[in-house]
């Protein structure tokens, strides 16, 4: 073990290996997701998987479950060759999986999810009594609070993460593999899953996390691996590193981490809402007596846990759902009665949180999106006639001008990546030069090198006076982008806080626990 | 009221034999339907086991070879459905449809080189009404409930039966989670292909019960289209029942009264045409009501496929 150390800076495990996987090899099409991958796993441990979005992480661990098979490699636990063909196969070796998309089925309850392919009988019929009563102990033995009566539908995301784990536990699982599983929690739902994944190893347990966040990795694991293009670029001890050199490793140069910002140059009130109420597509109040105001020259963050009403709040500014009511002002003017189109004829640019499903039409050529929200106007249209050439002559320039790569007007927006669909969104979304704009998770799903233009971008339309909303889900986007952050919990805005507020006073605040003077 | 409807009891011994079908066919739906796969093809399964039923029993004059018939029929073509929506993953509203066309053509068509005619098959021994003592002779309720043919009964027994499969076995929980998220059902090492073959299957079985009590409870022949669509109406109620075996056989005695209402009620108070419409229009009247706000399972529809 001690040489493998020496070789080529690569940290060795130094309890014994439960599980190798060696020199995996995936890949879909001409592209190689995982090449000539090998990571180790000793008993007890927590390794950090880094790699930014596409690195191949996801990729690698839906090989070990037995999702996806592999073109060449190994994969040894208790270093026997085991073949995973299926899920089956991974479940009787002892691997569990949470995934970064919670495969919990909402109309289930969370006893019936966690038995569900291992049921307990009784006779031909279905043990519920003890189903519960397992759950019950597994809940209370590492803390992961839960009932298991309890649908899941109507269970926090951070409930559905521990019925994720305990669906693990219930099946024996020694290798515990979590995708992304602080992406959707708070700062305290985050630590409160470190604590319960301390115990586990405690206990025995053996853990791959996966992230693309820096910082979390240094306080938890033992080890990282980072990937990047899908190979191992190297596995590093976590106690000898920081967060520069594993940025540097992850993406392969140089990054700014900490992005520069200029003094505000405020001026007057450009975008506000008033007692907005929005209704979500179950009728439910998803935003409920919401009021913000957005200057030019500012950015106005919006923080705050995944479903607490930011899609809504986006959609119901953008023009693009109804309000239920309260008022949309835009420049002073009522917009409220203004479909989006409208909207944006009064210099109102947005960037939707999904641009895969409204941001892009998938299978239009990128100068045709360009044009989805001006084709008929001039140069692009005249008497009823549209002019392709102009359309692409319009698109190169703008394409060129965000970096769109390729930049090629002709290309189908379902070819690229996502950084750059996001990029090509950015490009039709401000080449018109709006006034305000308001940008939903801007970075969701993009790599490191897209989110440093995007941030750059979205900082050089606020030095020209825009006014800019942002909703994200990223904290740390949040923070360092905005000059104030407004704090979104169960469709209210819960509190306001400048960007260099803490981890506790903004957790808080998303966990909807509002505290005395912050209370809005 | 009891002239023009007849007596009280007899509109409800009507009422009962128009919803046996209705509630076989139904329950059958629900199984299909919670494993994920549109089954709109119930008309066509029941149309196809009606036939095969009196084939069986044109040939061998036994009630039982007549049943095995017709539950060969709808399983046969309940797999044909199964087999092009899930292993081909083929749109499934295509499927069923095709499933229906098949059944009314190919019925038509085995009518004249089976029997040397359409329209209508010779009389066939049908299943006999078998009152059960001593609940039989309850007043007015006893002759409608418990003076009917075995199906009946059989159809009294599946309701619950159907109810407890589904929510109190592992086999219905796997079932109902594979309606939701195949995906889910996937991770958890369970086969989302032979669960929906299962349900697809299951839906083949209980509506060719409903087919032969068509043709051979009721009537003790088969007519051309004779189903008329009592597959649609049946399909309607599995949605105005919530996807639940008591909510489905409940909504599919109220299709079946309006049937009942239909048949008993005399020609010369109101058009024939317009009371031929009362079942269909109630259909429509109680999707629209209900229809929207009835919670499908999550996944119904969509083919699955692994990454």
């Amino acid at each position: 073990m001690t040489e493998e150390r020496t070789r080529g800076g690569t940290a060795g495990v130094e309890a014994p290996v439960v599980l190798e996987m060696r020199g995996v090899t995936k890949a879909f099409g001409p592209v190689k997701a995982n090449d000539g991958v090998s990571i180790t796993l000793g008993r007890g441990e927590i390794l950090g998987l880094l790699g930014e979005n596409g690195a191949g992480k996801s990729t690698l661990m839906k090989i070990l479950y037995g999702l996806y098979s592999p073109d060449e490699g190994e994969v040894f636990v208790d270093g026997e060759r085991a073949e995973i063909r299926d899920p089956k196969d991974a479940v009787s070796r002892g691997i569990g999986m949470v995934h970064q998309h919670f495969t919990l089925i909402p109309a289930l309850t969370v006893a019936e999810n966690i038995v569900l392919g291992a049921e307990p009988r009784k006779g031909a019929t279905l043990d519920l009594a003890k189903a519960i009563k397992d759950t019950e102990e597994l809940s209370e033995r590492y803390g992961l609070r839960v009932d298991p009566r309890t649908r899941v539908a109507d269970l926090s995301v951070g409930a559905q993460q521990r019925v994720e784990i305990l669906k693990a536990l219930y099946r024996k699982a020694r290798i515990l593999v979590l995708d992304e599983p602080t992406a959707v929690l708070t700062p305290q739902e985050t630590e409160d899953l470190f604590s319960v994944l301390k115990e586990l190893v405690a206990d025995g347990l053996s853990i791959i996390l996966i992230t693309h966040k820096l910082g979390e990795l240094l306080g938890i694991s033992n080890r990282i691996t980072i990937i990047r293009d899908g190979k191992v670029v190297e596995t590093v001890e976590a106690s000898g590193t920081d967060e520069g050199a594993l940025a540097r490793l992850m993406v392969g140069r140089e990054v700014l981490l900490r992005v520069e910002k200029t003094e505000a140059k405020v001026g007057g009130p450009r975008l506000s809402a008033e007692g907005l109420v929005v209704l979500s597509g179950a009728g439910a109040k998803a935003v409920d007596g919401i009021g913000l105001e957005v200057r030019g020259g500012e950015i106005l963050g919006i923080a705050g846990v995944d479903g607490n009403g930011q899609t809504e709040l986006a959609e119901a500014l953008a023009g693009t759902r109804p309000a239920e009511s309260g008022l949309v002002r835009l420049d002073g003017e009522d917009v409220t009665r203004v479909g989006a189109n409208g909207r944006q004829g009064r210099g109102l640019a947005y960037v939707p949180e999904d641009r895969g499903a409204k941001g892009l039409v998938q299978d239009f050529s990128l100068s045709e999106n360009n044009a989805l929200k001006t084709y008929d106007e001039a140069p692009f249209s005249k008497w009823g006639w549209i002019f392709p050439k102009a359309m692409r002559r319009r698109a190169a320039e703008a394409l060129r001008a965000y970096d769109v790569r390729p930049p090629d007007p002709d290309a189908r927006a379902g070819s690229l990546s996502g950084g750059n669909q996001q990029k090509a969104v950015l490009a039709r979304e401000l080449s018109g030069d709006p006034g305000v704009i308001i940008a939903a998770q801007p970075t969701r799903g993009v790599d490191v090198g897209a989110i440093e233009f995007i941030h750059r971008q979205l900082l050089e339309q606020r030095a020209r006076g825009k006014a800019i909303l942002l909703i994200s889900l990223e904290l740390e986007e949040v923070r360092s982008l905005s000059d104030r952050v407004a704090v979104i919990y169960d469709g209210r805005i819960v509190g306001e806080v400048g960007p260099d507020a803490t981890d506790e006073e903004l957790g808080l605040l998303m966990a909807g626990r509002t505290g005395g003077e912050k209370d809005a | 009221m009891d002239e023009i409807f007849g007596a009280p009891g007899q509109l409800l011994a009507s009422t009962i034999r128009n919803a046996t079908p209705l509630v076989f066919a139904a329950l059958g739906g629900m199984f299909s339907e919670r494993s994920g796969v549109v089954n709109i093809g119930l008309e066509g399964l029941m149309l196809i086991s009606a036939f095969a039923g009196v084939v069986g029993a044109f040939l061998s004059g036994s009630a039982v070879v007549a049943l095995a018939f017709a539950l060969a029929a709808g399983l046969v073509f309940a797999l044909i459905h199964a087999l092009m929506c899930v292993t081909f993953e083929a749109d499934q509203i295509i499927s069923g449809t095709a499933i229906n066309l098949l059944a009314l053509g190919g019925t038509g068509f085995l009518m004249v080189s089976v029997f040397g005619a359409g329209g209508t098959s010779p009389r066939v021994e049908g299943f006999g009404e078998v009152p059960i003592p001593l609940l039989s002779s309850i007043p007015v309720v006893g002759p409608a409930l418990f003076s009917q043919s075995v199906l009946v009964y059989l159809m009294y027994v599946m309701v619950p039966a159907t109810f407890f499969v589904l929510f109190r076995t592992p086999f219905g929980l796997r079932l109902r989670a594979t309606g939701e998220s195949p995906e889910a059902v996937d991770t958890a090492g369970i086969s989302v292909g032979r669960m929906r073959y299962y349900g697809v299957a299951l839906s083949g079985l209980l509506a060719s019960l409903g087919g032969i009590y068509l043709s051979m409870g009721i009537l003790s022949a088969f007519t051309e289209n004779m189903t008329n669509g009592r597959g649609f109406i049946a399909l309607a109620a599995l949605i105005f029942g919530r996807w639940n075996p008591i909510g489905a056989a409940g909504a599919a005695l109220l299709f079946g009264f309006a049937l009942a209402v239909t048949f008993s009620a005399p020609q010369e108070a109101i058009p024939n045409e317009f009371l031929q419409m009362i079942p269909y229009v109630l259909t429509i009247v109680a999707l629209a009501a209900f229809g929207g706000r009835a919670i499908a399972p999550a996944a119904i529809g969509k083919p699955y496929r692994k990454e």
